[in-house]
């Protein structure tokens, strides 16, 4: 294991009575080691998973632009971005390591790959649900063909695409634990370090509920975006 | 895992696609192996993923013809997907301890939000008015959620279980991290089986998740209302 800077390992021998004894949740390690372990490792894990979301997201929209076009490629483009979401993210990671190494890259690509299907199935719904009448309003009133994409059919696939977004990125901070398995980083190291260290409670408890707890405020804070941009849907449904 | 070696090399070092043909003669190696670890994953998915039928396709169904719970559904769903499954394999370890059952514990924990939810908004989605019909002839409310509501929901109901099964393979898979068997454990234990044994272990565990997938669009497309000519 590549093991980040720092006093990570817990040390039974000095610690807390709590922590010698394996306690179910010891504060004190978690005071003593919220600075060097579990806050990079929190930061880590946003980094990792707010990148992918936002190159899943591109890829995505392009992809998506592409299969609202040409309807021909929207099967081939439905059916990879399944092929991917199928294959199990531990095989997935491994296979990219011959490719791409143990890098970031490498986790990346994975966690990339499991955001396309949620978010390309959810734009180009979100863009054919548009009605035809709308667009064909646009386009009697003079909107030119871009001006009708930008100004009314995406605007109207957006709390589709909002939506996708929010199991998008729940799903990467998720995906994203097992990260380790490639590179020490994000919330999954100091739980798959004390998963080897004699499974330190603590540890795993503190980092794995902060994995929970970061997902959960990614979805509050989307929900509260869906809100802002999209104040039409508040009244459909919660 | 990655060896104290590999922070130094850079990504060219490192591109080795030969390791995919390496992942094939260990295939030809030792299929007797992958086969046994092959065998401990599909019969901690399958314990694990029927558990969750039993516990949570009769709940979504029942919720579903009441139009009922739809807080409840949705909130299951919600969290289900905000638990990392590292996050729940670890908690399993430490709550239950190892072991086969234990395990199984925790993806049941992963497969119900999905199984629960789809079958929830299968049912509850299904067109009033035919419902209403079938009420008028005279059906019991089972009748109704069995031969009416049921039928036309099925597809949404089994793609839940599709992702249900695809969840449960991915983590079953993990559970090997926490001493769970099957072919995870070839995956985690490079320094045993080399890369080309994680990599030949990484492909069977995706073809499996393939067939189980390939397997419920298959069913899913055979119950599937067709406009059929009136009998």
């Amino acid at each position: 294991m590549l093991l980040g800077a720092g006093p990570v390992i817990p040390n039974f021998g000095s610690g807390t009575s709590c922590e010698v004894n394996n306690g179910w949740f010891c504060t004190s390690w978690v005071r003593a080691h919220w600075g060097d372990t579990l806050q990079p490792a929190l930061v880590q894990h946003v980094e990792l998973s707010v990148l992918a979301v936002v190159i899943g997201l591109a890829i995505a929209f392009v992809l998506a632009l592409v299969g609202f076009r040409w309807r021909l490629l929207d099967p081939p483009i439905g059916v990879f971005s399944d092929f991917l979401y199928t294959i199990p993210s531990l095989a997935l990671f491994q296979l990219l390591v011959p490719l791409t190494g143990l890098s970031v890259l490498t986790v990346e690509i994975a966690l990339v790959s499991y955001t396309l299907l949620i978010l390309y199935r959810n734009l180009i719904e979100g863009l054919r649900a548009v009605p035809a009448d709308v667009v064909e309003a646009a386009r009697g009133s003079g909107f030119t063909r871009m001006q009708t994409f930008l100004r009314i059919e995406l605007p109207l696939a957006l709390p589709a695409l909002l939506a996708g977004l929010r199991i998008a990125t729940v799903s990467t901070i998720s995906i994203a634990t097992i990260a380790p398995i490639v590179i020490a980083k994000g919330l999954g190291n100091p739980i798959f370090i004390a998963l080897k260290q004699n499974t330190f409670k603590t540890e795993i408890f503190a980092a794995g509920g902060l994995a929970v707890a970061l997902a959960l405020t990614a979805d509050g804070l989307l929900v509260l975006a869906q809100r802002g941009l999209t104040p039409w849907t508040r009244r459909a449904r919660a | 895992m990655p060896g104290p070696e590999a922070g130094k090399m850079t990504l060219a070092e490192q591109f080795r696609p030969h390791t995919f043909v390496e992942a094939f003669r260990f295939m030809g190696d030792h299929p007797g192996l992958l086969l046994s670890k092959t065998g401990g994953l599909l019969a901690l998915a399958l314990a694990a993923l029927g558990i969750a039928l039993v516990l949570a396709l009769p709940l979504g169904l029942w919720l579903g013809h009441l139009h009922r719970g739809l807080f409840v559904a949705a909130g299951i769903s919600n969290v289900g997907r905000a638990l990392p499954s590292l996050v729940l394999i670890a908690f399993g370890l430490t709550v239950l301890g190892i072991g086969f059952w234990n395990n199984a514990v925790a993806l049941v924990v992963l497969a119900v939000p999905p199984i629960l939810t789809n079958a929830y908004f299968a049912i509850d989605g299904v067109d009033r008015d035919a419902v209403e019909a079938a009420r008028g002839m005279g059906m019991t409310e089972a009748q109704v959620l069995r031969r009416v509501e049921l039928p036309l929901g099925l597809p949404l109901v089994l793609a839940g279980v599709r992702i249900a099964a695809i969840f449960v393979i991915a983590t079953a898979t993990i559970a090997a991290i926490a001493g769970g068997g099957g072919l995870g454990d070839i995956i985690v234990n490079q320094a045993t089986y080399g890369l080309a044994g994680v990599i030949a272990a990484s492909l069977c565990v995706s073809f499996l998740a393939f067939l189980a997938a390939l397997t419920l669009a298959l069913v899913r497309r055979a119950v599937s209302p067709r406009h059929m000519p009136l009998a």
